[in-house]
């Protein structure tokens, strides 16, 4: 089926199965692989994206439920201005091998759009379905909870 | 890569789902995708045709009768939390559903006719006496909470039929909810509880994934409601729950825990 919708801020449209996950459609057919897949069940947050401004995991939302929506993803939340809290991940130390790293940054700017300056519980809450191997969250709550201090100063 | 060629139908009207739903009983209904995508990753679902609610008008709103509420089976778990006067016993499963990205597409009406024994909302439904809004082709009908899981993933709905709305009596009462997993978020419940009490009239104890279905203890219930001790009202929940040893737990543990849930419970509460 084809399906259209609004891709960081472009229309496009690709013919594709209606089952097919947004994950697969993000990464194979627009080229955009800065959604990583890591369980491809829904539990680690890798493939987070945000449609409609909300965050959700990609390898669960089937394509055919994309029409007509808006979708962000990592490419679109640096573009053309690098955001907040990716600048604050870089700083803080927040990033270590980076699989995880988009799904964050995608779950942390839709929190900082609501809460601009988050509590490290709020920050916990927002990012709990976001799985990190590496860094201990210590430095990525950090850098959320200070993501737009650091621009205001 | 999910390899899945079923086509989608998309109702744009609930008349035109329930004529779906009446011409294709052997779609999958999809409506949310946070379970039956899990499903068709691992190969336990092949649909020959998906049916999706998501979207589909009419589905997700919260209404208010004079009786109590009326949830749209089509509201995630998010709308729950946001909707200013959703039941504060939902609002507390809604919350331990997953993480963010889940709440922001599980569907109420997902949960309940998913009908995982573990489904964090489904005890509450027993709680608060919901009642739950069928419709098809040939009309309406309401089945109580109570008496819509009929077995292990079995559940009283004909092939025709959808899930619309689930009907909420405005209930009095002390009320509580407790999740127990292996992680505040994005863990499936060892045991999770509902209850509701008021002192001397009514009690509901509910209980998730400690028996093929959600279940209540009515034992322990009745016992609470005719004043006997709090011990030998845990001691009737150990008795009557039936929980299994898997993966995510044993049944001792899970044994022990509904009644430790129940027991602080009660005793936290305030003497009548």
């Amino acid at each position: 089926m084809i399906v259209r919708f609004n891709c960081n801020g472009r229309s496009v449209q690709v013919d594709t199965p209606p089952m097919a996950r947004l994950l697969d459609v993000l990464r194979e057919d627009l080229r955009l692989v800065g959604s990583k897949e890591g369980c491809g069940e829904g539990e680690c947050g890798a493939c987070t994206v945000r449609v409609d401004g909300e965050p959700v995991m990609s390898c669960l939302v089937p394509v055919a439920q994309i029409e007509g929506c808006r979708v962000q993803t990592i490419e679109g939340l640096g573009n053309p201005i690098v955001h907040a809290v990716q600048t604050a991940m870089l700083a803080t130390g927040g990033a270590q091998c980076g699989i995880c790293t988009p799904g964050i940054c995608m779950s942390a700017a839709a929190l900082l759009d609501v809460d601009p300056h988050p509590t490290p519980d709020a920050v916990r809450v927002a990012l709990a379905g976001n799985l990190c191997r590496c860094t201990g969250y210590q430095k990525v709550i950090d850098a959320v909870c200070g993501a737009l201090a650091e621009r205001e100063a | 890569m999910l390899r899945c060629e079923a086509p989608v139908f998309r109702p744009r009207t609930l008349d035109e789902a329930f004529a779906m739903r009446a011409a294709m009983p052997d779609a999958t209904v999809l409506a949310g995708g946070t379970d039956v995508m899990v499903y068709l990753e691992g190969g336990v679902l092949k649909p020959t045709r998906i049916i999706d609610l998501w979207g589909c008008p009419g589905m997700r709103e919260l209404r208010f009768t004079t009786g109590g509420q009326v949830y749209g089976a089509g509201l995630t778990c998010t709308d729950v939390l946001r909707a200013m006067h959703s039941h504060p016993l939902l609002r507390d499963a809604a919350a331990t559903v997953g993480a963010t990205q889940i709440q922001n597409r599980a569907t109420l009406g997902g949960n309940i006719c998913n009908s995982s024994p573990a489904g964090d909302t489904l005890p509450v439904w027993l709680a608060l006496r919901a009642e739950f809004e069928l419709g098809c082709v040939r009309g309406f009908r309401r089945v109580p909470a109570s008496g819509f899981w009929r077995g292990y993933k079995k559940i009283d709905m004909q092939p025709d039929e959808l899930l619309v709305a689930i009907r909420v009596p405005a209930l009095a009462g002390h009320m509580h909810f407790r999740k127990v997993g292996t992680r505040m978020a994005q863990s499936i419940s060892k045991v999770v509880f509902a209850g509701r009490y008021s002192v001397g009239k009514e009690a509901c104890l509910a209980f998730g994934a400690v028996g093929p279905t959600p279940m209540r203890c009515t034992a322990a219930e009745a016992a609470l409601v005719s004043g006997a001790s709090i011990n030998e009202v845990v001691s009737l929940v150990e008795q009557e729950v039936l929980p299994i040893d898997d993966i995510r737990s044993t049944a001792l543990y899970r044994r022990k825990v509904a009644g430790r849930i129940v027991r602080r419970w009660l005793d936290n509460l305030p003497r009548a």
